[in-house]
């Protein structure tokens, strides 16, 4: 177990290592040094100013001074300044992570809660009324764009109910957690909807695909052969196998996430990761970019360890592997 | 009074393409403490009609009567049958590594079983009496075993697990389904050895389902031959290897190899079972038997007695005297060493 975890991590290593190298090439060596120090110079700054630029950034050494320069100062969580107001990265990338992680934590139990229910019932009672309407639903809000949902869920839930009096739920922004519990919950609740539903609809299918495969499974004919009621064959027997696929697509939604809800950002005027990402591309902001890249890097690899971890717990099988 | 009397089992399933009759309309009996063998090939509805009995073919319609200890199973509801299975009848199943759940250790597994019935057993008791039932069936080292998950036990030993499971509240009936068809002969062997012995301690009667005569020949005291869903025949043991009635038992001791036999000396039967969707009228088998006539595709031939033989019946028109079904034998085929040994 401790040489699966370990032989994981060190994985997980080797990847983030690939993704300092890409970033590195496709930032620094790509455009070349003089187009680097000139861009962060400006459009009309004086050649010694830009040397002196390319200067302090290294960018006169050669590649490998100045990659083992960048590697260091990303170990040493320095992920340089950005452009525009000489804000360290890691300072907005540190303001945009609550918001996006808010929105990651109220909307996850929601889409499996409602993604897993559904696909278990669908699977008990496949080609029942039930089944077709879920299949319907997910199906609806598997190809609905988060753009469309978001903005119908603003129009219905917030713009038609503060007209007619009901302000159930502020139409955008972000309340802290610490700085106000309650107002932090009604500012999210309809992002989560969004993000959930559409996120419910992959749990669903994949819970009743896997649900149904176990239920035909020589075990569960056993646990019925015991004289188990359905409800223990169903959960304790079932489920508990077909939660494999489940936890693993979950560890992967949850980890893509963390650098990916970026629609729902816009969408609902939330300053995440996301949101940051568009407006650094908007404004050609390499170190905010490369700051949001390596973060999102690093929460799919911790995603994809914590599964790993998971699975282990999960399966025995895999203990020995 | 026999412990399971099932009459005239019917057992239909309704597919897209059609209503399927896996089971049409058999009727068998175990005594008490006995051993029934059913014999038949694949989709003979051999394991279908048990577990259509017990409740658990799922999506099946079953009519019929299956008293069981006195009660007919199939007006039991849900609730009643459960506290029928695993406490009265135990069962077992072919491949015994997908029969047990494999995320759960298995002295949980057998635990559970003893739970299922009585929630007052406390965990711990449950527990050791599991490791007794490891050590019962023959697995070395129960107490340190008893926390080990299926895939860290040879086929055998998971078939000894699968065994303790069944027999963890003493059932007075034992429903082995295919039980040796996933295990090397070696094993096999063993495993019919443990069923003999628990049988002979316990007093439980098994209902043995193979397509493999070898593993009736050890086991049953009677057994049925089943053919797309009908009895073919019915006998005890002795009367079914050493003066089989019907030609398709017939085929199924030419298909079987002993050791006496030389290559080349298998007999298969040609030709595929019907369709179970659109059966013929007339024997089932009339299609692959060597001897069938032209009456034979007309009407199925009933289950009939074989005067001066006990229990032994057959759904043949063929001449139910020995002398005359053996001179009708040599004339369609000259015997050979292998079917004199059978036939003597």
């Amino acid at each position: 177990m401790l040489t699966f975890l370990a032989r994981r991590l060190a994985l997980g290593i080797l990847v983030m290592w690939l993704v300092t190298v890409i970033v590195f090439l496709i930032f620094y060596i790509g455009p070349g040094s003089a187009d680097v120090a000139r861009a962060l110079a400006g459009r009309d700054a004086p050649p010694a100013t830009v040397a002196l630029i390319a200067h302090r950034l290294l960018l006169d050494r050669p590649w490998y001074v100045q990659y083992g320069h960048f590697v260091w100062e990303l170990l040493h969580g320095n992920l340089g300044f950005d452009y525009y107001h000489d804000e360290p990265v890691t300072s907005i990338v540190a303001q945009g992570i609550p918001i996006t992680l808010s929105l990651i934590v109220g909307a996850a139990p929601i889409w499996l809660l409602i993604g897993v229910l559904t696909g278990m019932y669908s699977a008990r009672h496949p080609r029942s009324v039930l089944d077709r309407v879920f299949t319907t639903f997910a199906l609806t809000f598997y190809s609905t764009p988060t753009f469309v949902l978001g903005v119908l869920l603003i129009l219905l839930l917030y713009y038609q109910l503060t007209i007619h009096g009901i302000a159930l739920f502020p139409g955008s922004g972000f309340t802290p957690l610490t700085q106000n519990p309650f107002e932090w919950f009604r500012g999210l609740i309809l992002p989560w909807l969004t993000l959930a539903l559409v996120a419910a609809a992959t749990y669903t299918r994949l819970t009743r695909s896997s649900m149904l495969d176990v239920l035909g499974e020589d075990y569960v004919r056993t646990a019925r052969a015991k004289g188990l009621g359905e409800r223990r064959v169903v959960w304790r027997h079932a489920l508990r196998a077909a939660l494999t696929p489940i936890v693993t697509q979950f560890g992967i939604d949850v980890g893509t996430l963390v650098g990916g809800t970026v629609i729902t950002e816009q969408v609902f005027g939330l300053p995440g990761l996301g949101w940051t990402a568009v407006h650094a591309i908007e404004e050609q902001d390499l170190p905010v970019i490369i700051g949001i890249v390596i973060v999102a890097s690093a929460a799919v690899v911790v995603a994809n360890i914590v599964v790993d971890a998971l699975y282990a717990f999960v399966d025995p099988r895999v203990r020995l592997h | 009074m026999a412990l399971l009397e099932v009459v005239d089992l019917q057992v239909r399933f309704d597919t897209a393409d059609g209503s399927v009759q896996a089971v049409r309309g058999i009727s068998f009996a175990v005594a008490e403490g006995h051993t029934l063998g059913i014999v038949g090939e694949s989709g003979s509805g051999k394991s279908v009609a048990t577990q259509a009995a017990f409740g658990f073919a799922r999506g099946a319609h079953v009519s019929g009567r299956a008293i069981f200890e006195g009660r007919d199973l199939l007006t039991m509801n849900e609730r009643e049958l459960r506290a029928v299975r695993g406490a009265r009848v135990g069962m077992i199943f072919q491949d015994p590594l997908t029969s047990l759940h494999p995320m759960y250790r298995v002295g949980w597994q057998i635990a559970e079983a003893i739970r299922a019935h009585d929630r007052s057993v406390p965990k711990r008791t449950a527990r050791s009496r599991a490791i007794e039932l490891m050590a019962r069936v023959g697995i070395p080292q129960p107490d340190r075993r008893v926390d080990d998950f299926p895939h860290q036990f040879s086929g055998g030993m998971r078939q000894r697990v699968m065994i303790a499971m069944a027999m963890a509240l003493t059932p007075s009936l034992l429903i082995a389904d295919e039980p040796t068809t996933a295990l090397d002969p070696t094993v096999q062997a063993q495993i019919l050895e443990l069923l003999r012995e628990l049988k002979d301690d316990f007093g439980t009667a098994i209902i043995m389902i193979t397509h493999d005569l070898g593993v009736i020949a050890e086991i049953a005291d009677d057994v049925v031959v089943l053919y797309a869903g009908t009895i073919m025949e019915e006998a005890s043991i002795r009367d079914l290897f050493y003066h089989y009635h019907h030609p398709y038992t017939e085929g199924l001791m030419g298909s079987l190899p002993s050791a006496g036999v030389r290559r080349g000396e298998l007999v298969p039967i040609e030709g595929q079972p019907p369709s179970p969707i659109d059966p013929l009228p007339g024997c089932p088998f009339a299609p692959r038997c060597k001897y069938s006539m032209p009456e034979c595709t007309v009407e199925a031939p009933r289950l009939v007695e074989i005067p001066g033989e006990t229990r032994h019946r057959s759904a043949c028109i063929l001449p139910t005297s020995r002398a005359a079904r053996q001179a009708l034998r040599d004339a369609r085929h000259p015997p050979t060493t292998h079917s004199m040994v059978l036939d003597r």
